[in-house]
């Protein structure tokens, strides 16, 4: 008998079989080498129905623990919407494929200008794309969009305090795509250390400068004369940021750069264990065309109505094929619809809500922290929002503060160096929750 | 789908003082006033102000003007627009995995590390090679991956002249862009008259300087290389690797194995053969899988197993490097492993005969109208030429528009590049016979008009939301966003 999903009944079969001229299925495959079919069974396990689905994947939940969230580094435990959810399983949006058809894609096109605008208007950039996979793949695209603009140029200056993690994807593609990249170094104060960044520049052959905002320690850095410095040097500034917190930062337009990458995963998107997240990529309107992925613009239809369609394709892989400076083809549709419900319930005063109320628990927890003695802050002048870096103090283990964490139901952080903690606060963390955690510091 | 258009902007609706969502408050003091204010942004952003029931109707009704899979047939050639199975979206919810922070230490994770490392392995079952990653995001980043893994094979032997990658004429155009973002130079190897690689014209490009030969199969025409034993043969005695493009995966379920075929690096879409929804354009995935003795080349972070029977997150230092912060989408991994499960062993083997017998039916049912211009048996998909009767001048495109107008999502049109008016359909397996009839018939019918009222075809689409956007306007004067309106 046929699996469920799929509705041939043997008389089905028999007709269809007839038609195409075959005795068997297994003659549509006439043309397979004997050798090459593969006649045995999968090693895999027989047909489950969805309770057993449903207990396969309880049985693997309980191997998991779920924490209080006091990680950050990238990617952010906020409230989510119960509208968001509802909305995006809309089958109509969830099993749509990318909008190559106008007339049958309002809904998706739509949604996309939607997100370009809100993404235009908390980056304070001109353009947004229609997304990118994840905020480490955008930055990567980002550079090899810097590298394709510089066109002779293939020198990339990378800040130190740019997350490693991000950074290692920047590497990687780097390296196969023959980019070189230098790293600007970090002061003692934790931030990007802009006279070295002047020195590179000035030995020439730069294409790009990558900083963060805030940066991998949480740090708020200053970009004053950043921007000025990059071109003069003739090279583009590009700033990676926590999408979120831009609705309270400087934002990288105002700063002047010529392209601002990230993660929105912070815009209310689940952890999930790494993804789907979102990346963005906005830029200034003098390299709109050289943007990497979908752009959705709006026009006219035949009477006369603003419609959306996907625009500027002369830029895509599947135009310039071997010429293509990139690569991407599908976006993170689902996902830029997310953010984009996020933004719309919340407004730029939820935005903002979020942001003082992840600082004002961040910073509170700091001090009480540091109060314990057990720990310091890494960097203590330098000003921070929701995250910040612990140095703990001798005789204090990293491990502990996480282990012990973990016994009382929190993620206290994430490890980024021996004696070193980084720490994040958002909307969700509780009173209670934040109390246990000062309580197991002063108890370690 | 509504077939009246929705057309307002959330902005429109947006009246100062309204908010959809309200964060608890912490009472505690503030703490943006520390910051200083040179650091801040000087004002907010121009975001709607809007309620709650308000955001829920304004994005219903904007999901009425769209198709989708559970809307309707959709025969998009090498998209593989299968059902959807919905206990798949209810596996990638669970608040057990949901709220897993990626960094989360291993000890805290294990039942989602098992998940990946057991998705991991199903693939590779059924793949014929020894290990996927899962961590690439989508089908074009498999692709660059599976690239890098080559080039670090080669890097790791000292040969670094390797800097060609050879892709058939016929090729996703994902592939040649692929190779270009790695790095690599593109060289064509033509096609046959009966559409599959010219194994003669493949023989002299094969030398010291080939890296690899990317090829999917059965090809973007729907027919199975069935020269691909030689080909491997050849591209292994020339010293490079044979890449398996998975976008084609789909007839071979079931039926055959890139790894028995001889292909030594390859990615699936999730998204596609493994029934992971498109959501408009993504997320999706495109798992990596290697033959043995290419593991550890795959990128880092990787899910091992350890001999406790416990999973551990590492990053061998072979590795080619990173291509995601995270161990990939995982909800959709979880929504493909769901599908894998729900099958089972059977059901999987049902999936590629029944998606070929699905194209073939198509296929043979539409001939007599449509130029077919190979004959023969297909695989999952198959192109024709347009129509038979050229005369009336009516186009593929108008053709793919007019089917708009029936309740179907259009086929993929004008590739492969290898004919002038290529229309290329992709039932999939979950296709009923009558849904197949139906479709058959409007395109007879549509052949049929094409003769008797040309004009109507050729200002099609009459009956959807929209009709005929103006993309000259659209890309001569870009309005981008909300504030350039």
């Amino acid at each position: 008998m046929p699996h469920r999903y799929f509705p041939h009944t043997e008389e089905d079969i028999r007709a269809m079989l007839d038609r195409c001229g075959v005795a068997e299925i297994d003659d549509l495959y006439a043309d397979v080498p004997d050798g090459l079919r593969f006649r045995a069974d999968y090693d895999l396990p027989s047909e489950m129905s969805e309770k057993e689905v449903r207990d396969f994947f309880a049985a693997l939940g309980k191997k998991n623990l779920a924490l209080d969230c006091f990680a950050g580094a990238g990617f952010y435990d906020h409230a989510a919407p119960a509208v968001i959810p509802s909305i995006i399983e809309r089958s109509e949006f969830l099993t749509a494929y990318t909008p190559y058809q106008p007339e049958i894609s309002q809904g998706t096109l739509h949604y996309i200008f939607e997100y370009q605008s809100m993404m235009a208007e908390l980056t304070g950039m001109d353009v947004s794309n229609a997304s990118m996979y994840d905020g480490a793949t955008a930055t990567a695209e980002a550079m090899m969009m810097a590298v394709a603009h510089a066109r002779k140029r293939n020198r990339v200056l990378v800040s130190a305090t740019l997350a490693p993690a991000t950074r290692r994807v920047v590497d990687t593609y780097a390296r196969y795509h023959g980019v070189s990249v230098d790293t600007i170094p970090a002061t003692a104060a934790g931030v990007t250390d802009f006279d070295a960044m002047k020195a590179m520049l000035a030995e020439g052959n730069v294409a790009g400068v990558i900083v963060a905002q805030p940066n991998f320690f949480g740090i708020i850095e200053d970009f004053s004369g950043v921007a000025d410095a990059c071109h003069d040097a003739k090279s583009l500034l590009i700033i990676n940021s926590v999408a979120a917190d831009l609705a309270v930062l400087r934002t990288p337009g105002e700063w002047g750069a010529d392209i601002a990458v990230g993660d929105a995963q912070s815009l209310g998107i689940p952890l999930s264990f790494g993804g789907p997240y979102l990346g963005y990529l906005c830029a200034s309107k003098a390299l709109m065309r050289k943007m990497p992925g979908r752009i959705v613009g709006a026009t006219k239809d035949a009477d006369g109505r603003r419609v959306f369609v996907l625009t500027l394709q002369a830029r895509e892989q599947h135009i310039r094929r071997e010429k293509a400076t990139s690569n991407i083809c599908s976006n993170q549709g689902l996902m830029a619809l997310y953010v984009t419900i996020y933004m719309s319930l919340l407004g730029a005063k939820g935005l903002r809500e979020a942001c003082s109320q992840g600082a004002a628990g961040a910073h509170s927890l700091a001090a009480r922290l540091v109060a314990t003695g057990k720990v310091s802050l890494t960097f203590p002048d330098s000003p921070f929002l929701n995250e910040f870096c612990l140095t703990v103090a001798p005789g204090v283990s990293v491990d502990d503060i996480i282990s012990r964490g973990i016994e009382a139901g929190l993620l206290t952080g994430v490890k980024i160096a021996p004696d070193r903690l980084l720490v994040a606060v958002t909307e969700t963390a509780t009173p209670q929750a934040i109390d246990r955690y000062v309580s197991l510091v002063s108890n370690l | 789908m509504n077939r009246k258009l929705y057309g307002r902007l959330i902005f429109e609706l947006s009246r100062e003082g309204r908010q959809g969502y309200r964060l608890p408050d912490n009472k505690l003091p503030d703490a943006l006033s520390s910051i200083p204010a040179s650091l801040l942004r000087s004002s907010d952003p121009a975001l709607p102000e809007v309620d709650e029931p308000t955001v829920v109707r304004h994005y219903t009704n904007m999901s009425t003007n769209n198709f989708g899979v559970d809307t309707g047939f959709y025969p998009l050639g090498s998209c593989t627009m299968k059902y959807n199975p919905k206990i798949n979206e209810e596996m990638a919810a669970l608040p057990a995995f949901s709220s897993l922070h990626p960094y989360q230490p291993d000890a805290t994770v294990q039942g989602a590390l098992e998940l990946y490392y057991t998705l991991q392995l199903a693939l590779a079952e059924i793949g014929g090679m020894a290990e996927f990653t899962l961590n690439p995001f989508a089908g074009a980043h498999g692709e660059l991956t599976g690239l890098m893994v080559i080039r670090a094979y080669h890097a790791s032997r000292g040969d670094d002249k390797r800097v060609k990658v050879i892709v058939p004429d016929s090729a996703h155009g994902t592939n040649p862009a692929s190779a270009a973002v790695a790095g690599l130079e593109i060289v064509e190897v033509k096609s046959r008259p009966d559409g599959t690689v010219d194994v003669d014209d493949l023989r002299p490009l094969l030398d010291d300087t080939v890296a690899a030969v990317m090829m999917t199969n059965p090809n973007t025409l729907g027919i199975f290389e069935k020269n691909i034993p030689e080909i491997a043969r050849l591209v292994h005695d020339a010293g490079a690797l044979l890449y398996y493009d998975g976008a084609n995966l789909n007839p071979m379920l079931g039926v055959a194995r890139p790894g028995d075929m001889g292909f030594d690096v390859m990615h699936i879409n999730l998204h596609k053969t493994f029934s992971t929804p498109h959501g408009g354009g993504g997320p999706g995935s495109g798992p990596v899988g290697v033959r043995k003795g290419l593991e550890q080349f795959l990128p880092a972070p990787r899910v091992v197993r350890n001999p406790d029977g416990t999973f551990s997150v590492e990053a061998p230092e072979e590795a080619l490097g990173s291509v995601s912060a995270t161990l990939g989408n995982f909800a959709v991994q979880a929504r493909a492993l769901s599908y894998i499960l729900s099958l089972g062993r059977e059901g999987l083997k049902q999936v590629g005969p029944l998606a070929t017998l699905n194209a073939n039916y198509i296929k043979e049912s539409l001939k007599d109208a449509y130029l077919l211009p190979i004959e023969g048996l297909c695989k999952h998909e198959f192109v024709f030429d347009g129509l038979r009767d050229k005369s009336t001048g009516v186009t593929t495109l108008q053709v793919a528009k007019r089917l708009l107008d029936h309740g179907y999502h259009a086929p993929t049109i004008y590739f492969p590049l290898l004919f002038h008016e290529s229309l290329m359909i992709e039932p999939t397996e979950t296709e009923s016979r009558e849904t197949l009839d139906e479709f058959i018939d409007v395109m007879h019918a549509i052949a049929e008009e094409a003769i008797t009222d040309p004009e109507t075809v050729k200002s099609a689409p009459h009956d959807t939301p929209i009709s005929g956007p103006d993309d000259t306007e659209a890309a001569l004067h870009p309005v981008v966003k909300f504030s350039d309106l």
